[in-house]
């Protein structure tokens, strides 16, 4: 289960203490990254002029093309000197130095990231456990004796012992203590968060501080390839692979480029046939205008941007392959606790059964809940308190105010009488409440609430009927409130030996989070189908369900039960998304398409899910398939847009190149474009240019509003198609008004 | 390893061509010999004329036979005689062993300059301006063996033939309208003269006292 | 009444009604025979006669094949096709019903070898001069059959690669698709076809060509021939090949102009009706739909910038005349001849009424680029179909991505994979096209076989590697394509540019059967709207357009200017 308090109401968290997640994450880092800076393209320059090498070039075909192209030019301008030629040459190496600048301030964005990271990576004196492996299961470590040994030697499986104030020298498990941590290396955030053993809170990060206390670690990712390391891996783009989709479009692109190649060589021979032989330079730089130059210089740093967006909200990506799957997720699995709903079910109501007052039920279960500091619990306090405030001061005994010495009103809000006895929750009567010692009215006030089951064995256990009457009320509000995907919890109360009776039933319910609606209704837009998953029964989660607007849900159930849906779904042939933080999750996460894990949650699954939440936030899942559509957009709109332009530099080319043998082809000229020089030149000087000029937008992806498929495909068509038509003929009148004055031109 | 993978896919290919080969001479019965051997029959008994060419007598009359016949009513003959209405100019010389047509460009010179001198012989013969020369009766049919002209060229040419003939005018536009066929079913096509049947009708009038 | 009407319509009524007298007789008939097919390529019973004829053959016609194994089947098919008609053509000379005719030279027999088998049906030779009745009969019209169903089965095979989910890229059996394709849709309907031809005029005998006397006193021949039974399959099968040299315009032929609009609709029949079998097999009409309706748009846009140019006459020969009726038919006129050139160049069938190389400059580069679009508006019987699905491919990749997933088509995704197919697709027909058009305007037998100076003469050869790698076989005929040289480059170009995209996308079709095919939902491109309809009309002509526009702009484009 996730529990996330800072998702919980104001109020129920005690203040000030440690948060088991992150909180907001930080402002800061979103923003400072988003604009592109000169700052940042100056300190891109050397890694943009380094990628000009033509051994790492040639894995984009279209550049390594348009590069070659740029070399020949320059021979031929050094070999015969001339405005022109000069230009044409300048101007090619520009096309491919924006490629790799954009390329490369993409990846200084992650390299600032990085650069903090590996601050904590810095050496560390480790404190390994001598000869934990020999102790037994029960005995404790704390205490072993410990042998001091630099970080980078530690192996997986070996035990360390870290004390407050002490970096944490590996990632590892929490196998003994418990301690709070400071993570705020890793996550941004500065409040500390609690690890302990056991449960879903025991993976520590190496380079995190321990603040508090001692624990024991089991070291479980061996030097040098930590969450750290990878993450670092991972914002550098230095393990960047080519994702899937990227691949193909790189071979769509290849093989453009290889027709346009075959279109200029075959070119030359139908020239000379109509007796107008053209220069090498011409067709060269026909040849880089025509290739799809603008999205062959950009795809990358699209790529690589589009994980940094993750990044920037905090979400780590194992993989582009990842973020990729989350544009074409079908089906997201999202927990109801702590996702859908707040964390905790809260007392929204008290239902008396007849002969008894409301005032009564919320008296008795108020006193019922004082010790109980379950969220449950502290929620029916606050439901009375809110809702009953004459109740608050004191304890009452049937309906007469009892003695006011015997309360005890700490600020700890327990205000029960000396002598109260409570009774845990236990397993096997599933109740819990409190016993009042005996006062003037009758003998020891025995208070239960618990599951209508539990508390109706517990009455007749009492040797009360519960009458027709009662009982069948009973049972009516018990399914009423059930019905309504609330928990009923019913309280009975005995005085004395005298048969138990009951009082009547509180409402629990699941508070749907705000704007869930609106958030599923987007996703339903796009095509996603939402699923809850919960541990609740069916009638109770299908009302929770109605109310948040999630398409299905799948209740009652187990790790197994999630893992058999999304398997199902793959062989339905959809993707799944879910997001999950304990070693329970870890089997879905690993079998699900975009497997997101809690940053809070084990090592187990993080190492199963794709992708790292480092603010733990389980909603994220939407902003993640967000981005990743944005992603793919982009791709899409950028190769739209570089193809259609392609229209316009024919008719600035094409003309040029052939009017003075066919005169006629003047009114292909439509640009009215100076002089064939200028043309040609304007044309490659464009198309340089607009390089440079969609390196912003390649970076922050093109803006995507949920929206069906047919309003996404009209509006991109619109804008990157048709614009991509238009644009360069406006551009390329407008350079050649410019180049035009060029002397010697 | 490789040439093991070429002979074991040569093997395959062979076994596939001769399944292939099998299916081919099977075709070659069905399709190729079969099917026209039957459609022959069927033309032979239901529609003769048409299936052995649509021949003429020099009377006008349809025959099977080709010994009777002095042409086809569907293939252009070079009439030149004055006497006779002239078809459209044959890329091949109405031979019917070179069929096609001139397959000169739009822009060529050389196809320019033989409608102007087509045009101009044309207006002599018949006695009309150039503009009045119809563009079928300068321009080379696809076929060569185009068996029909214009309307309008069959009306400029109406006078040569009837002074030619010693006839009216009147009676040769006469037949000239009777062997004017309009657009099939109206819009199919375009309308026109059949030259051969419309010469033969001449002879065949001319015999009439 | 009918010469009322003839008085009263002008020529451009007269030419839209023709259209629309097609459109209906198209429109009523594609819907039954979409659904026919469907039914002839999925159905799991044989009939009685083919039963016989499998086992007489000796196949396995129910053994589910591998694409690879599909296409072995289909190249040993045509390999020995090849051998044979080379044979049959190389032996002319030996074998009955020869007219007396020597067999064709090496070179020559090649070409037409490949031609035919390829469904190009290209034509160096003049039929009444140099191929005997056998030759036309178990050599050419066997072909005309058999190409023709290959083409579909290649298609057919394509469609269940998108309509199967899961198989081991098994995508149906050669032998049964070819076989059925035959015995139950093309030979039922060039029989009728035949009868409906020979009714109407054209000839169908075994009679030699005789000489007789005109009128006039000259000697012409008689033609005879089984030419009823050839031409409703050429037209059917979208082969192309004429009896005779002058192909539909030759008067015996095509004798009217009603035999006219029945050709047209033979050769448009089976091409249009494809879709309808794709939307039914793929298991949503609406498919079908957008598909045939961006083939009929193209078809429709080409159709009316040809008639127009055609009907407006722009040249300087045209202007000369009069009218642009140089090459074209008294009977046929600018609008039918116009109708049938578009309809033979956009169906890869080559068959012509007129002669394309006459046409005005306009017109004539039309024709060009409708076969440079690749043969897909709509297209050779199959051919036109999967090479329309393949440009889907691409415009899916593309639109798809621009709605934010990855992209899919019919709930198949295009990966790196189906990508590279299909890059490889989109590349080899232009390639073709422009390395044989380039080599020949440099070598001097290329420049030898040019009739036409100036611009015309690029178009004359561009045009015939356009037809020849597309497999189209109609020509701008000023070219002398009757040369060693012409012969070997345009048989290799027939070959490559007929089996290299076939092997591709039965390749394609063996990788989507495989997939496991993906719900729609609505975040799926839809690919039956209008909106992708157009997408993919754009894509084609881009695609196009983007990688001819150089040739084309010394070609028909100055010549249109001039």
């Amino acid at each position: 289960m996730t529990i996330d308090i800072r998702n919980a109401p104001a109020g129920s968290a005690a203040p000030g203490s440690p948060t088991t997640g992150a909180g907001e994450p930080r402002a800061a880092r979103r923003t400072t990254q988003r604009a592109l800076t000169w700052a940042q393209v100056r300190s891109a320059l050397p890694g943009a002029l380094r990628k000009l090498d033509p051994r790492v070039l040639y894995t984009s075909p279209v550049m390594f093309v348009v590069e070659v192209g740029a070399v020949v030019t320059t021979v031929l301008a050094v070999v015969e000197p001339g405005v022109f030629a000069g230009w044409i040459a300048v101007w090619l190496w520009a096309t491919v130095f924006f490629a790799t600048l954009a390329e490369s301030v993409a990846e200084s964005r992650g390299k600032a990231q990085a650069s903090t990271l590996r601050a904590t990576q810095r050496q560390t004196t480790a404190r390994r456990v001598v000869g934990a492996k020999d102790m037994p299961a029960a005995g404790s470590r704390m205490d072993l004796p410990t042998v001091e040994v630099p970080s980078s030697t530690l192996r997986v499986g070996d035990v360390v012992v870290v004390a407050a104030g002490e970096t944490l020298p590996g990632d590892g498990d929490v196998i003994e203590g418990v301690a709070s941590v400071d993570e705020s290396a890793v996550t941004g955030e500065s409040a500390p968060v609690i690890r302990e053993s056991g449960g879903d809170r025991s993976a520590v990060t190496g380079g995190t501080v321990v603040l508090s206390d001692r624990i024991v670690v089991r070291i479980t990712a061996p030097a040098g390839s930590t969450f750290v390391d990878r993450m670092i891996a991972l914002v550098e783009g230095s393990e960047r692979q080519r994702t899937p989709n990227e691949v193909a479009l790189n071979i769509l692109l290849t093989s453009l480029t290889i027709v346009f190649l075959l279109a200029v060589a075959t070119l030359q021979p139908f020239a000379v046939y109509s007796g107008s032989r053209q220069s090498l330079l011409v067709l060269v730089a026909l040849l880089v205008c025509l290739i799809p130059t603008t999205i062959g210089a950009l795809l990358s740093a699209i790529g690589i941007a589009g994980m940094d967006r993750l990044v920037q909200r905090n979400v780590l990506a194992m993989s582009g392959r990842a973020v990729e799957a989350a544009g074409d997720v079908d089906v997201l699995l999202l927990d109801k606790t702590g996702t859908i709903t707040y964390g905790n079910r809260r007392a929204t109501e008290v239902l008396p059964v007849a002969g008894t007052t409301s005032r009564e039920l919320a008296v008795a279960a108020r006193l019922a809940s004082l010790a109980d500091e379950t969220p449950e619990g502290r929620s029916i306090v606050d439901l009375v308190d809110a809702h009953h405030p004459s109740v608050e001061c004191g304890v009452f005994v049937g309906s007469e105010p009892a003695d006011p010495t015997n309360t005890q009103h700490s600020t700890g809000g327990v205000g029960l009488p000396d002598g109260a006895e409570l009774v845990v929750f236990s397993a096997v009567t599933r109740m819990s409440g409190v016993d009042l010692p005996a006062s003037a009215t009758g003998g020891v006030r025995r208070i239960r609430k618990g599951a209508g089951s539990a508390v109706e064995l517990w009455v007749r256990g009492t040797g009360a009927q519960v009458s027709a009457a009662d009982g069948g009320q009973l049972a009516a509000l018990v399914d009423a409130v059930a019905g309504e995907g609330g928990t009923p919890l019913v309280v009975a109360e005995q005085v004395g030996e005298a048969p138990a009776r009951v009082l009547g039933v509180v409402r629990l319910k699941d508070v749907v989070k705000e704007g869930m609606r609106e958030r599923f209704d987007q996703l339903r837009a796009m095509g996603i189908r939402s699923v809850m998953v919960t541990g609740d029964n069916q009638v109770t989660a299908r009302a929770i369900a109605a109310e948040a607007g999630v398409d299905d849900v799948l209740a009652e159930a187990t790790p197994e039960d999630k893992l058999d849906l999304i398997r199902r779904e793959q062989e339905g042939g959809r993707l799944v998304a879910m997001a999950g933080d304990g070693t329970n999750d870890a089997p879905a996460l690993a079998q699900s398409d975009v497997g997101v894990a809690m940053n809070t949650g084990t090592s187990a699954a993080k190492e199963a899910g794709n992708m790292v939440d480092l603010d733990s936030d389980p909603t994220k899942l939407i902003e993640i398939v967000e981005i990743g559509k944005q992603l793919l957009i982009t791709r899409g709109a950028l190769t739209t847009f570089s193809v259609a332009n392609d229209i316009a530099k024919y008719f600035a080319i094409l003309p040029a190149m052939f009017i003075p043998v066919f005169p006629q082809l003047d009114v292909l000229n439509v640009m009215r474009l100076a002089s064939p020089g200028s043309a040609i030149l304007s044309a490659v000087i464009f198309n340089a240019l607009i390089i440079l000029a969609l390196i912003p937008l390649s970076l922050r992806g093109v803006r995507y509003r949920p929206a069906s498929a047919s309003a996404l495909l009209r509006r991109n068509l619109l804008i990157y198609g048709l614009g991509g038509l238009v644009a360069p003929f406006l551009g390329i009148k407008l350079i050649d008004l410019l180049v035009s004055l060029l002397p010697g031109l | 390893m490789a040439t093991t993978t070429v002979a074991s896919d040569l093997a395959t290919l062979t076994r596939h061509s001769l399944a292939g080969l099998r299916m081919l001479l099977a075709f070659t019965l069905v399709t190729g010999l079969a099917y026209p051997l039957a459609m022959t029959a069927v033309g032979q008994v239901a529609f003769p004329w048409q299936a052995n060419g649509s021949l003429v007598r020099s009377d006008g009359a349809p025959t099977t036979s080709r010994s009777d016949a002095v042409g086809s009513a569907l293939v252009a003959q070079g009439f030149t005689g004055a006497e006779y209405f002239h078809p459209r100019p044959s890329a091949g010389a109405y031979d019917t062993l070179a069929s096609g047509g001139s397959n000169l460009g739009p822009l060529n010179p050389d196809l320019v300059a033989s409608i102007e001198g087509r045009k101009a012989a044309v207006a002599t013969e018949d006695g009309v301006t150039a503009a009045d020369v119809p563009p079928d009766a300068v321009t080379a049919s696809a076929s060569g063996l185009d068996p029909h002209i214009s309307p309008a060229y069959a009306a400029i040419q109406v006078e040569r033939v009837a002074r030619a003939r010693g006839l009216s005018d009147a009676a040769v536009a006469d037949l000239v309208a009777r062997h004017t066929a309009g657009r099939d079913l109206g819009v199919l096509g375009e309308a026109r003269v059949n030259v051969l049947e419309l010469n033969l009708a001449l002879d065949v009038a001319d015999l009439r006292p | 009444m009918i010469g009322v009407l003839t008085a009263v319509l002008s020529p451009v009524v007269a030419a839209v009604a023709q259209i629309l007298v097609l459109l209906v007789l198209l429109a009523a008939v594609h819907l039954p025979l979409g659904a026919y097919l469907a039914r002839t390529y999925t159905s799991p019973n044989h009939l009685r006669v083919e039963r016989l004829w499998y086992r007489a053959v000796r196949v396995d016609p129910d053994a589910e094949q591998r694409w690879t194994t599909y296409l072995m089947s289909l190249l040993g098919f045509s390999l020995v096709s090849v051998l044979f008609l080379y044979g049959l053509e190389r032996l002319q000379a030996h074998l009955p019903w020869n007219l007396g005719l020597t067999g064709f030279d090496p070179a020559g027999a090649w070409n037409s070898a490949v031609s035919f088998t390829t469904n190009t049906n290209w034509q160096w030779y003049s039929g009444e001069a140099a191929a005997g009745h056998l030759l036309q009969m178990a050599g050419f019209a066997v072909q005309n059959f058999v190409s023709a169903s290959v083409g579909m089965a290649v298609a057919i095979a394509l469609v269940r690669g998108f309509a199967r989910s899961g198989t081991d890229a098994r995508i149906g059996n050669f032998w049964s698709d070819l076989t059925r394709g035959v015995v139950r849709v093309l030979l039922p309907l060039a029989a009728v076809a035949a009868v409906v031809l020979m009714a109407s005029g054209v000839i169908q005998n075994l009679d030699p060509h005789t000489a007789l006397r005109t009128v006039e006193g000259a000697s012409q021949h008689v033609l005879g021939g089984p030419v009823a039974s050839q031409e409703a399959i050429k037209d059917l099968g979208t082969n192309g090949g004429g009896f005779f040299n002058a192909n539909s315009a030759h008067p015996l032929e095509n004798p009217t102009p009603f035999t006219n609009l029945v050709e047209i609709f033979l050769l448009l029949l089976i091409p249009f009706s494809l879709p309808r079998t794709f939307g039914l097999m793929v298991g949503d009409r609406r498919q079908g739909w957008a598909i045939l309706g961006v083939m009929a748009g193209l078809w429709a846009a080409s159709l009316a910038l040809t008639t127009w140019a055609e009907m407006a006459g722009p040249g300087a020969a045209p202007q000369a005349a009069g009218a642009a009726m140089e090459g074209k038919e008294t009977r046929f006129g600018l609008a039918a001849s116009a109708l049938f050139a578009v309809s033979t160049t956009a169906t890869s069938t080559g068959s012509v009424n007129s002669m394309h190389d006459s046409f005005t400059a306009p017109g004539g580069g039309m024709l060009l680029f409708n076969m440079l679009l690749g043969e897909v508006a709509p297209g050779g019987v199959g051919a036109g179909l999967y090479g329309m699905l393949v440009l889907a491919v691409v415009a899916v990749f593309v639109a798809g991505l621009m709605v934010g997933r990855t992209p899919e088509y019919l709930g198949k995704k295009i990966g790196r994979p189906e990508m590279t197919v299909v890059a490889l697709y989109v590349l080899t027909v232009p390639a073709l096209v422009l390395v044989g058009t380039a080599v020949s305007v440099v070598v001097e037998p290329g420049l030898a076989g040019v009739q036409d100076p100036g611009p015309h003469g690029l178009s004359e050869v561009l045009y015939a590697f356009a037809s020849a790698a597309n497999n189209n076989g109609s020509a701008f005929a000023g070219l002398t394509s009757g040369t060693p040289f012409y012969e070997v480059a345009q048989g290799l170009a027939m070959l490559a540019g007929r089996f290299i995209p076939i092997a591709l996308v039965l390749a394609l079709a063996g990788r989507l059967a495989s997939q496991t095919t993906v719900p729609a939902t609505s975040g799926t491109l839809p690919t039956h709207r209008p909106l992708f309809a157009g997408l993919l009309a754009a894509v084609t002509i881009v695609v196009v357009g983007l990688t001819f526009i150089p040739v084309l702009s010394l070609g028909p484009v100055v010549e249109s200017l001039s």
